[in-house]
Protein backbone atom coordinates (compact mmCIF):
# COMPACT_ATOMS: atom_id res chain seq x y z
CA UNK A 1 0.00 0.00 0.00
CA UNK A 2 1.37 3.43 -0.86
CA UNK A 3 2.91 5.34 2.04
CA UNK A 4 0.53 7.90 3.56
CA UNK A 5 2.08 9.07 6.84
CA UNK A 6 5.86 9.19 6.72
CA UNK A 7 8.07 9.78 9.75
CA UNK A 8 11.44 11.41 8.98
CA UNK A 9 14.15 10.06 11.30
CA UNK A 10 16.87 12.51 10.32
CA UNK A 11 17.72 16.21 10.38
CA UNK A 12 19.48 18.92 8.41
CA UNK A 13 19.33 19.29 4.66
CA UNK A 14 18.27 15.71 3.93
CA UNK A 15 15.18 16.04 6.17
CA UNK A 16 14.18 19.13 4.17
CA UNK A 17 14.82 17.25 0.92
CA UNK A 18 12.66 14.30 2.02
CA UNK A 19 9.80 16.58 3.16
CA UNK A 20 9.74 18.33 -0.23
CA UNK A 21 9.64 14.98 -2.04
CA UNK A 22 6.93 13.55 0.23
CA UNK A 23 4.72 16.62 0.11
CA UNK A 24 4.93 16.67 -3.70
CA UNK A 25 3.51 13.11 -3.60
CA UNK A 26 0.74 14.05 -1.18
CA UNK A 27 2.35 12.12 1.69
CA UNK A 28 1.77 13.49 5.22
CA UNK A 29 5.12 14.23 6.91
CA UNK A 30 6.06 13.81 10.58
CA UNK A 31 9.49 15.23 11.43
CA UNK A 32 11.58 13.90 14.33
CA UNK A 33 13.82 16.36 16.14
CA UNK A 34 16.16 16.51 19.12
CA UNK A 35 15.95 19.18 21.82
CA UNK A 36 18.74 21.06 20.01
CA UNK A 37 16.85 20.99 16.69
CA UNK A 38 13.46 22.45 17.62
CA UNK A 39 14.17 25.46 15.38
CA UNK A 40 15.40 23.59 12.32
CA UNK A 41 13.85 24.21 8.93
CA UNK A 42 12.49 20.66 8.53
CA UNK A 43 10.39 21.12 11.70
CA UNK A 44 8.89 24.28 10.20
CA UNK A 45 8.12 22.61 6.87
CA UNK A 46 6.72 19.29 8.08
CA UNK A 47 3.03 18.72 8.66
CA UNK A 48 3.79 17.52 12.21
CA UNK A 49 6.90 17.23 14.35
CA UNK A 50 7.85 15.32 17.47
CA UNK A 51 10.77 15.63 19.91
CA UNK A 52 12.62 12.33 20.28
CA UNK A 53 15.23 13.19 22.92
CA UNK A 54 18.21 15.27 24.02
CA UNK A 55 20.75 16.99 21.77
CA UNK A 56 23.28 14.13 21.79
CA UNK A 57 22.56 11.95 18.77
CA UNK A 58 23.08 8.77 20.79
CA UNK A 59 20.04 9.73 22.88
CA UNK A 60 17.88 10.95 20.00
CA UNK A 61 18.55 10.28 16.30
CA UNK A 62 20.51 7.11 17.08
CA UNK A 63 18.15 5.86 19.78
CA UNK A 64 16.26 2.99 18.11
CA UNK A 65 13.71 2.59 20.91
CA UNK A 66 12.92 6.32 21.03
CA UNK A 67 12.57 6.66 17.25
CA UNK A 68 10.38 3.56 16.88
CA UNK A 69 8.18 4.61 19.81
CA UNK A 70 7.76 8.11 18.37
CA UNK A 71 6.91 6.79 14.90
CA UNK A 72 4.35 4.42 16.42
CA UNK A 73 2.79 7.13 18.60
CA UNK A 74 2.51 9.39 15.53
CA UNK A 75 0.70 6.58 13.68
CA UNK A 76 3.29 6.67 10.91
CA UNK A 77 3.00 3.92 8.31
CA UNK A 78 6.59 4.45 7.15
CA UNK A 79 9.94 5.83 8.31
CA UNK A 80 12.45 7.51 6.02
CA UNK A 81 15.93 7.31 7.55
CA UNK A 82 17.80 9.72 5.23
CA UNK A 83 21.55 9.00 5.34
CA UNK A 84 23.78 8.43 8.37
CA UNK A 85 22.19 7.86 11.82
CA UNK A 86 19.97 4.71 11.54
CA UNK A 87 19.89 4.52 7.74
CA UNK A 88 21.91 1.30 7.59
CA UNK A 89 21.00 -0.21 10.95
CA UNK A 90 19.38 -3.61 10.42
CA UNK A 91 18.24 -3.76 14.06
CA UNK A 92 16.28 -0.55 13.51
CA UNK A 93 14.61 -2.01 10.43
CA UNK A 94 13.66 -5.17 12.37
CA UNK A 95 12.19 -3.08 15.20
CA UNK A 96 10.11 -1.09 12.68
CA UNK A 97 8.94 -4.25 10.96
CA UNK A 98 7.89 -5.71 14.32
CA UNK A 99 5.87 -2.52 14.91
CA UNK A 100 4.20 -2.87 11.51
CA UNK A 101 5.96 0.18 10.05
CA UNK A 102 7.53 0.25 6.56
CA UNK A 103 11.20 1.20 6.31
CA UNK A 104 12.02 3.38 3.30
CA UNK A 105 14.98 1.29 2.25
CA UNK A 106 15.93 -2.34 1.70
CA UNK A 107 15.17 -5.24 4.06
CA UNK A 108 17.13 -5.83 7.25
CA UNK A 109 18.66 -8.94 5.68
CA UNK A 110 19.92 -6.96 2.66
CA UNK A 111 21.41 -4.30 4.97
CA UNK A 112 23.13 -7.03 7.00
CA UNK A 113 24.48 -8.74 3.88
CA UNK A 114 25.73 -5.57 2.19
CA UNK A 115 27.04 -4.11 5.46
CA UNK A 116 29.43 -7.03 5.90
CA UNK A 117 32.31 -6.35 3.51
CA UNK A 118 33.09 -10.02 2.98
CA UNK A 119 29.47 -11.01 2.32
CA UNK A 120 29.00 -7.98 0.01
CA UNK A 121 32.09 -8.92 -1.94
CA UNK A 122 30.88 -12.49 -2.36
CA UNK A 123 27.46 -11.26 -3.53
CA UNK A 124 29.15 -8.93 -6.01
CA UNK A 125 31.43 -11.63 -7.37
CA UNK A 126 28.60 -14.07 -7.89
CA UNK A 127 26.65 -11.37 -9.78
CA UNK A 128 29.62 -10.81 -12.12
CA UNK A 129 30.77 -7.50 -10.60
CA UNK A 130 34.59 -7.20 -10.66
CA UNK A 131 36.16 -6.96 -7.21
CA UNK A 132 39.67 -6.02 -6.10
CA UNK A 133 41.89 -9.13 -5.96
CA UNK A 134 41.94 -10.17 -2.31
CA UNK A 135 41.05 -12.70 0.34
CA UNK A 136 38.22 -15.09 -0.48
CA UNK A 137 36.75 -14.81 2.99
CA UNK A 138 37.54 -13.73 6.52
CA UNK A 139 41.10 -13.96 7.75
CA UNK A 140 41.68 -14.90 11.36
CA UNK A 141 45.50 -15.11 11.53
CA UNK A 142 48.57 -13.18 10.36
CA UNK A 143 49.96 -16.22 8.53
CA UNK A 144 46.75 -16.51 6.52
CA UNK A 145 47.02 -12.79 5.63
CA UNK A 146 50.64 -13.18 4.49
CA UNK A 147 49.73 -16.13 2.28
CA UNK A 148 46.88 -14.22 0.59
CA UNK A 149 49.07 -11.09 0.15
CA UNK A 150 51.72 -13.08 -1.70
CA UNK A 151 49.00 -14.18 -4.16
CA UNK A 152 47.33 -10.80 -4.80
CA UNK A 153 50.57 -8.77 -4.76
CA UNK A 154 51.74 -5.83 -2.61
CA UNK A 155 50.87 -3.16 -1.61
CA UNK A 156 47.85 -4.61 0.20
CA UNK A 157 45.06 -3.00 2.16
CA UNK A 158 43.93 -4.56 5.45
CA UNK A 159 40.39 -3.85 6.63
CA UNK A 160 38.06 -4.98 9.40
CA UNK A 161 35.42 -7.34 7.98
CA UNK A 162 32.77 -5.51 10.04
CA UNK A 163 34.22 -2.02 9.50
CA UNK A 164 33.01 1.07 7.71
CA UNK A 165 33.84 4.67 6.97
CA UNK A 166 37.53 4.01 6.49
CA UNK A 167 38.08 3.05 10.12
CA UNK A 168 40.89 0.60 10.72
CA UNK A 169 42.20 0.55 7.15
CA UNK A 170 45.96 -0.03 6.87
CA UNK A 171 48.24 -0.35 3.83
CA UNK A 172 51.25 -2.68 3.95
CA UNK A 173 53.98 -2.31 1.33
CA UNK A 174 55.65 -5.65 2.09
CA UNK A 175 55.50 -8.76 4.27
CA UNK A 176 57.38 -7.18 7.19
CA UNK A 177 54.84 -4.36 7.40
CA UNK A 178 51.94 -6.77 7.05
CA UNK A 179 53.22 -8.91 9.92
CA UNK A 180 53.28 -5.81 12.13
CA UNK A 181 49.95 -4.36 10.99
CA UNK A 182 47.71 -7.44 10.88
CA UNK A 183 47.65 -8.02 14.67
CA UNK A 184 47.06 -4.29 15.28
CA UNK A 185 44.20 -4.23 12.76
CA UNK A 186 42.71 -7.33 14.37
CA UNK A 187 42.86 -5.84 17.89
CA UNK A 188 41.36 -2.57 16.68
CA UNK A 189 38.57 -4.36 14.79
CA UNK A 190 37.75 -6.42 17.88
CA UNK A 191 37.66 -3.26 20.03
CA UNK A 192 35.65 -1.14 17.58
CA UNK A 193 33.22 -3.66 16.16
CA UNK A 194 33.38 -6.60 18.57
CA UNK A 195 34.58 -8.70 15.64
CA UNK A 196 38.28 -9.32 14.98
CA UNK A 197 37.78 -10.69 11.46
CA UNK A 198 39.93 -9.07 8.76
CA UNK A 199 40.04 -9.07 5.04
CA UNK A 200 42.76 -8.06 2.68
CA UNK A 201 42.95 -6.82 -0.88
CA UNK A 202 45.37 -5.27 -3.34
CA UNK A 203 45.77 -1.52 -2.78
CA UNK A 204 44.99 0.30 -6.05
CA UNK A 205 47.38 3.26 -6.53
CA UNK A 206 45.87 6.71 -7.21
CA UNK A 207 42.40 5.37 -7.95
CA UNK A 208 39.27 7.23 -8.92
CA UNK A 209 36.18 6.76 -6.78
CA UNK A 210 33.30 5.99 -9.11
CA UNK A 211 29.85 4.90 -7.96
CA UNK A 212 26.65 3.75 -9.63
CA UNK A 213 23.17 4.79 -8.51
CA UNK A 214 20.65 1.97 -8.61
CA UNK A 215 16.98 1.62 -7.68
CA UNK A 216 15.07 -1.60 -7.15
CA UNK A 217 11.49 -2.62 -6.44
CA UNK A 218 12.29 -6.10 -5.11
CA UNK A 219 12.01 -7.75 -8.49
CA UNK A 220 13.37 -5.42 -11.10
CA UNK A 221 16.22 -2.91 -10.85
CA UNK A 222 17.60 -0.05 -12.94
CA UNK A 223 20.65 2.22 -12.80
CA UNK A 224 20.82 5.99 -13.11
CA UNK A 225 24.40 6.01 -14.37
CA UNK A 226 27.52 6.84 -12.41
CA UNK A 227 29.04 9.58 -10.28
CA UNK A 228 32.66 10.64 -9.92
CA UNK A 229 33.50 11.32 -6.24
CA UNK A 230 37.30 11.24 -6.07
CA UNK A 231 37.66 14.69 -4.52
CA UNK A 232 37.95 13.69 -0.88
CA UNK A 233 39.47 14.97 2.33
CA UNK A 234 39.85 12.51 5.22
CA UNK A 235 37.72 10.09 3.20
CA UNK A 236 34.87 12.58 3.14
CA UNK A 237 33.61 13.59 -0.28
CA UNK A 238 33.96 17.28 -1.04
CA UNK A 239 32.99 17.71 -4.71
CA UNK A 240 30.97 15.25 -6.78
CA UNK A 241 30.14 14.96 -10.45
CA UNK A 242 27.70 13.09 -12.69
CA UNK A 243 28.74 11.51 -14.95
CA UNK A 244 32.36 10.49 -14.77
CA UNK A 245 34.06 12.20 -17.71
CA UNK A 246 37.02 9.79 -17.47
CA UNK A 247 34.95 6.77 -18.58
CA UNK A 248 34.51 5.66 -22.18
CA UNK A 249 31.06 4.42 -23.24
CA UNK A 250 32.01 0.76 -23.20
CA UNK A 251 33.42 0.92 -19.65
CA UNK A 252 30.42 2.97 -18.47
CA UNK A 253 27.98 0.40 -19.86
CA UNK A 254 29.84 -2.53 -18.28
CA UNK A 255 30.04 -0.71 -14.92
CA UNK A 256 26.35 0.19 -14.84
CA UNK A 257 25.06 -3.13 -16.20
CA UNK A 258 26.94 -5.19 -13.61
CA UNK A 259 25.63 -2.90 -10.85
CA UNK A 260 22.08 -3.70 -11.95
CA UNK A 261 22.92 -7.42 -11.97
CA UNK A 262 23.94 -7.20 -8.31
CA UNK A 263 20.83 -5.20 -7.37
CA UNK A 264 18.61 -7.80 -9.05
CA UNK A 265 20.53 -10.70 -7.49
CA UNK A 266 19.77 -9.42 -3.98
CA UNK A 267 16.15 -8.43 -4.84
CA UNK A 268 17.02 -4.88 -3.86
CA UNK A 269 14.30 -2.46 -2.73
CA UNK A 270 14.85 1.30 -2.68
CA UNK A 271 17.80 3.50 -3.62
CA UNK A 272 21.32 2.13 -3.39
CA UNK A 273 24.83 2.90 -4.51
CA UNK A 274 27.63 0.60 -5.56
CA UNK A 275 31.03 2.09 -4.95
CA UNK A 276 34.05 1.23 -7.06
CA UNK A 277 37.71 2.05 -7.40
CA UNK A 278 38.65 2.82 -10.97
CA UNK A 279 42.16 2.52 -12.36
CA UNK A 280 42.31 5.09 -15.17
CA UNK A 281 45.45 3.55 -16.66
CA UNK A 282 44.20 -0.01 -17.07
CA UNK A 283 40.51 1.02 -17.26
CA UNK A 284 39.73 -1.63 -14.65
CA UNK A 285 37.05 -1.04 -12.04
CA UNK A 286 36.65 -2.92 -8.79
CA UNK A 287 33.62 -3.05 -6.47
CA UNK A 288 34.41 -1.92 -2.92
CA UNK A 289 31.08 -1.66 -1.14
CA UNK A 290 27.38 -0.97 -1.42
CA UNK A 291 25.58 1.80 0.44
CA UNK A 292 21.99 0.79 1.09
CA UNK A 293 20.51 4.30 1.37
CA UNK A 294 20.03 7.57 -0.46
CA UNK A 295 23.39 9.36 -0.55
CA UNK A 296 24.39 12.96 0.11
CA UNK A 297 25.40 13.40 -3.53
CA UNK A 298 22.19 12.03 -5.10
CA UNK A 299 21.24 15.47 -6.58
CA UNK A 300 23.91 15.32 -9.32
CA UNK A 301 22.28 12.15 -10.60
CA UNK A 302 18.86 13.80 -10.43
CA UNK A 303 20.18 16.71 -12.50
CA UNK A 304 21.84 14.38 -15.02
CA UNK A 305 18.81 12.11 -15.51
CA UNK A 306 15.86 14.36 -14.62
CA UNK A 307 14.53 11.83 -12.07
CA UNK A 308 13.52 12.60 -8.47
CA UNK A 309 15.27 9.73 -6.72
CA UNK A 310 13.76 10.45 -3.29
CA UNK A 311 10.22 10.31 -4.68
CA UNK A 312 11.09 7.12 -6.54
CA UNK A 313 12.41 5.42 -3.39
CA UNK A 314 9.27 6.41 -1.44
CA UNK A 315 7.20 4.98 -4.29
CA UNK A 316 8.96 1.60 -4.50
CA UNK A 317 9.25 1.20 -0.72
CA UNK A 318 5.48 1.74 -0.51
CA UNK A 319 5.14 -1.36 -2.69
CA UNK A 320 5.08 0.35 -6.09
CA UNK A 321 6.79 -0.98 -9.20
CA UNK A 322 9.64 0.94 -10.81
CA UNK A 323 8.11 3.65 -12.98
CA UNK A 324 10.93 3.73 -15.52
CA UNK A 325 12.44 1.05 -17.70
CA UNK A 326 16.19 1.20 -18.19
CA UNK A 327 15.67 2.48 -21.75
CA UNK A 328 13.63 5.43 -20.37
CA UNK A 329 16.57 6.64 -18.30
CA UNK A 330 18.92 8.87 -20.23
CA UNK A 331 21.77 11.16 -19.30
CA UNK A 332 22.11 14.70 -20.49
CA UNK A 333 24.89 17.25 -19.92
CA UNK A 334 27.03 17.29 -16.79
CA UNK A 335 26.28 18.02 -13.13
CA UNK A 336 28.53 19.01 -10.22
CA UNK A 337 27.79 19.26 -6.50
CA UNK A 338 29.93 20.89 -3.82
CA UNK A 339 29.37 20.46 -0.09
CA UNK A 340 29.13 23.68 1.90
CA UNK A 341 30.30 22.81 5.41
CA UNK A 342 30.39 25.09 8.46
CA UNK A 343 34.17 24.86 8.62
CA UNK A 344 36.99 27.32 8.10
CA UNK A 345 39.09 25.88 5.24
CA UNK A 346 41.81 28.43 5.95
CA UNK A 347 42.09 27.21 9.58
CA UNK A 348 42.53 23.45 9.14
CA UNK A 349 38.77 23.08 8.52
CA UNK A 350 37.93 24.00 12.12
CA UNK A 351 34.17 23.55 12.67
CA UNK A 352 32.32 26.84 12.87
CA UNK A 353 28.84 26.51 14.37
CA UNK A 354 27.31 29.97 14.45
CA UNK A 355 24.28 32.01 13.62
CA UNK A 356 23.28 32.63 10.01
CA UNK A 357 22.90 36.40 9.94
CA UNK A 358 22.24 36.67 6.22
CA UNK A 359 21.52 34.29 3.35
CA UNK A 360 21.64 34.95 -0.39
CA UNK A 361 20.88 31.94 -2.57
CA UNK A 362 21.91 32.01 -6.24
CA UNK A 363 19.13 31.33 -8.73
CA UNK A 364 19.01 30.57 -12.41
CA UNK A 365 18.80 27.81 -14.95
CA UNK A 366 20.80 24.75 -13.89
CA UNK A 367 21.42 25.97 -10.32
CA UNK A 368 20.07 24.19 -7.24
CA UNK A 369 20.86 24.67 -3.53
CA UNK A 370 19.73 21.91 -1.12
CA UNK A 371 20.07 23.23 2.43
CA UNK A 372 18.35 23.83 5.79
CA UNK A 373 19.27 27.44 6.48
CA UNK A 374 17.30 30.60 7.06
CA UNK A 375 18.27 34.03 8.32
CA UNK A 376 18.65 33.99 12.09
CA UNK A 377 19.16 30.20 12.29
CA UNK A 378 21.58 29.13 15.02
CA UNK A 379 23.54 26.10 13.75
CA UNK A 380 23.84 23.58 16.60
CA UNK A 381 27.30 22.14 17.38
CA UNK A 382 26.14 18.56 18.00
CA UNK A 383 25.92 17.19 14.48
CA UNK A 384 27.99 17.16 11.32
CA UNK A 385 29.00 20.37 9.62
CA UNK A 386 27.12 20.00 6.32
CA UNK A 387 25.02 23.15 5.75
CA UNK A 388 23.98 22.57 2.19
CA UNK A 389 24.92 21.42 -1.27
CA UNK A 390 25.25 23.64 -4.27
CA UNK A 391 24.48 21.77 -7.47
CA UNK A 392 24.84 22.93 -11.07
CA UNK A 393 23.89 21.36 -14.39
CA UNK A 394 25.15 22.50 -17.80
CA UNK A 395 25.59 21.05 -21.32
CA UNK A 396 29.17 19.92 -20.68
CA UNK A 397 31.75 19.68 -17.91
CA UNK A 398 33.59 22.91 -18.72
CA UNK A 399 30.31 24.84 -18.76
CA UNK A 400 29.27 23.20 -15.50
CA UNK A 401 32.48 24.34 -13.80
CA UNK A 402 31.93 27.88 -15.12
CA UNK A 403 28.37 27.81 -13.80
CA UNK A 404 29.64 26.54 -10.44
CA UNK A 405 31.92 29.59 -10.18
CA UNK A 406 28.97 31.89 -10.94
CA UNK A 407 26.73 30.08 -8.46
CA UNK A 408 29.38 30.12 -5.71
CA UNK A 409 29.94 33.82 -6.23
CA UNK A 410 26.19 34.37 -5.85
CA UNK A 411 25.96 32.34 -2.62
CA UNK A 412 26.39 34.27 0.64
CA UNK A 413 26.01 32.56 4.01
CA UNK A 414 26.76 35.34 6.46
CA UNK A 415 27.76 34.89 10.10
CA UNK A 416 29.61 31.59 9.67
CA UNK A 417 32.74 30.37 7.95
CA UNK A 418 32.08 27.89 5.17
CA UNK A 419 34.03 25.83 2.67
CA UNK A 420 33.04 28.16 -0.19
CA UNK A 421 36.66 29.43 -0.63
CA UNK A 422 37.82 25.84 -1.10
CA UNK A 423 35.29 25.22 -3.86
CA UNK A 424 36.11 28.46 -5.67
CA UNK A 425 39.80 27.54 -5.60
CA UNK A 426 39.05 24.04 -6.88
CA UNK A 427 36.81 25.35 -9.68
CA UNK A 428 39.65 27.58 -10.82
CA UNK A 429 42.36 24.91 -10.58
CA UNK A 430 43.93 23.70 -13.84
CA UNK A 431 44.04 20.03 -12.76
CA UNK A 432 40.37 20.08 -11.73
CA UNK A 433 39.40 21.69 -15.03
CA UNK A 434 41.44 19.04 -16.87
CA UNK A 435 39.66 16.29 -14.86
CA UNK A 436 43.09 15.14 -13.70
CA UNK A 437 42.67 14.03 -10.07
CA UNK A 438 42.07 10.93 -7.94
CA UNK A 439 41.18 10.03 -4.34
CA UNK A 440 44.65 10.88 -3.05
CA UNK A 441 44.83 14.25 -4.82
CA UNK A 442 43.11 16.82 -2.57
CA UNK A 443 45.05 16.39 0.67
CA UNK A 444 48.52 16.96 -0.87
CA UNK A 445 47.00 19.86 -2.86
CA UNK A 446 45.85 21.46 0.40
CA UNK A 447 49.14 20.67 2.15
CA UNK A 448 51.00 22.42 -0.68
CA UNK A 449 49.21 25.67 0.19
CA UNK A 450 47.05 25.92 -2.92
CA UNK A 451 44.10 27.25 -0.95
CA UNK A 452 45.84 30.15 0.82
CA UNK A 453 47.69 31.23 -2.34
CA UNK A 454 44.49 31.64 -4.35
CA UNK A 455 42.76 33.60 -1.65
CA UNK B 1 40.47 29.68 41.64
CA UNK B 2 41.19 29.85 37.92
CA UNK B 3 38.65 28.51 35.48
CA UNK B 4 39.19 26.70 32.19
CA UNK B 5 36.71 27.86 29.57
CA UNK B 6 35.41 26.16 26.44
CA UNK B 7 36.37 28.10 23.29
CA UNK B 8 33.55 26.46 21.29
CA UNK B 9 30.06 25.09 21.87
CA UNK B 10 29.64 21.31 21.84
CA UNK B 11 29.74 18.23 24.05
CA UNK B 12 32.30 18.08 26.86
CA UNK B 13 34.25 14.97 27.77
CA UNK B 14 36.43 14.58 30.87
CA UNK B 15 38.14 11.46 29.49
CA UNK B 16 39.71 10.51 26.16
CA UNK B 17 37.44 7.45 25.85
CA UNK B 18 35.02 5.62 28.16
CA UNK B 19 37.81 3.20 29.16
CA UNK B 20 40.32 5.92 30.05
CA UNK B 21 40.53 7.70 33.44
CA UNK B 22 39.59 11.40 33.60
CA UNK B 23 42.32 13.71 32.31
CA UNK B 24 42.72 15.28 35.77
CA UNK B 25 41.61 14.48 39.32
CA UNK B 26 41.47 16.64 42.45
CA UNK B 27 44.97 17.45 43.66
CA UNK B 28 46.74 16.74 40.33
CA UNK B 29 49.28 19.35 39.31
CA UNK B 30 48.39 21.20 36.11
CA UNK B 31 50.99 22.76 33.79
CA UNK B 32 50.22 25.32 31.10
CA UNK B 33 49.19 23.36 28.01
CA UNK B 34 47.99 20.27 29.88
CA UNK B 35 44.83 18.77 28.37
CA UNK B 36 41.97 18.81 30.84
CA UNK B 37 39.18 17.62 28.56
CA UNK B 38 37.72 17.40 25.06
CA UNK B 39 34.91 19.30 23.41
CA UNK B 40 33.24 17.60 20.48
CA UNK B 41 32.02 20.17 17.98
CA UNK B 42 30.45 18.97 14.73
CA UNK B 43 32.06 15.54 15.09
CA UNK B 44 35.54 17.07 15.59
CA UNK B 45 37.28 16.67 18.95
CA UNK B 46 39.11 19.73 20.28
CA UNK B 47 41.54 19.33 23.19
CA UNK B 48 40.90 21.84 25.95
CA UNK B 49 44.19 22.98 27.45
CA UNK B 50 44.99 24.80 30.68
CA UNK B 51 46.22 28.34 30.14
CA UNK B 52 47.43 28.71 33.73
CA UNK B 53 49.38 26.35 35.99
CA UNK B 54 48.09 25.16 39.37
CA UNK B 55 46.48 22.31 41.23
CA UNK B 56 43.36 20.70 39.79
CA UNK B 57 40.24 21.21 41.89
CA UNK B 58 37.22 19.94 39.98
CA UNK B 59 35.25 19.65 36.79
CA UNK B 60 32.32 22.08 36.69
CA UNK B 61 30.49 20.18 33.96
CA UNK B 62 29.62 16.49 33.81
CA UNK B 63 31.17 14.13 31.29
CA UNK B 64 29.00 14.11 28.15
CA UNK B 65 27.17 17.37 28.91
CA UNK B 66 26.34 20.04 26.34
CA UNK B 67 28.38 23.23 26.79
CA UNK B 68 28.29 26.70 25.26
CA UNK B 69 31.24 28.79 24.05
CA UNK B 70 32.77 30.57 27.04
CA UNK B 71 31.31 28.14 29.60
CA UNK B 72 33.58 27.24 32.54
CA UNK B 73 34.55 23.56 32.34
CA UNK B 74 36.90 23.08 35.29
CA UNK B 75 38.61 25.00 38.05
CA UNK B 76 42.07 24.86 39.56
CA UNK B 77 43.92 26.53 42.41
CA UNK B 78 46.70 28.78 41.22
Amino acid sequence: MPIQRMFIANRGEIAVRIIHAAQAMGVHTIQAYSEADADMLAVRLADESVCIGPAQAAQSYLNVDAVVAAAKAAKADAVHPGYGFLAENAGFVRALTAAGITFVGPSADTIDRMGDKVAARQAAQSAGVPVVPGSKGRLETTDEAVKVASEVGYPVMIKAAAGGGGKGIRIAQNEDELRKMAPQAQAEAAASFGDGGLYLERAIQSPRHIEVQIMGDGKDAVHYFERECSMQRRRQKVWEEAGAACLDEETRKHLCDTAVSLAKAVNYVGAGTLEYLYDGVTKEFFFIEMNTRIQVEHPVTEMLTGTDLVQEMIHVCGGGKLRQQQSDITRSGHAIEVRLNAEDPLMQFMPFPGQVTGLTVPEGKGIRFDHFLYEGYQIPPFYDSLLGKLIVHAPDRAAAIDLMVTALEGLEIEGVKTTKPLHLALANDAAVRADDFHTQWLEPWLAAGNLTSTR
Amino acid sequence: MAQVMSPVPGTFYTQASPEEPTYKSKGDSVAVGDTIGLVEVMKTFIEIKAETAGTFDSYLVENGAAVTAGEALAQLEE
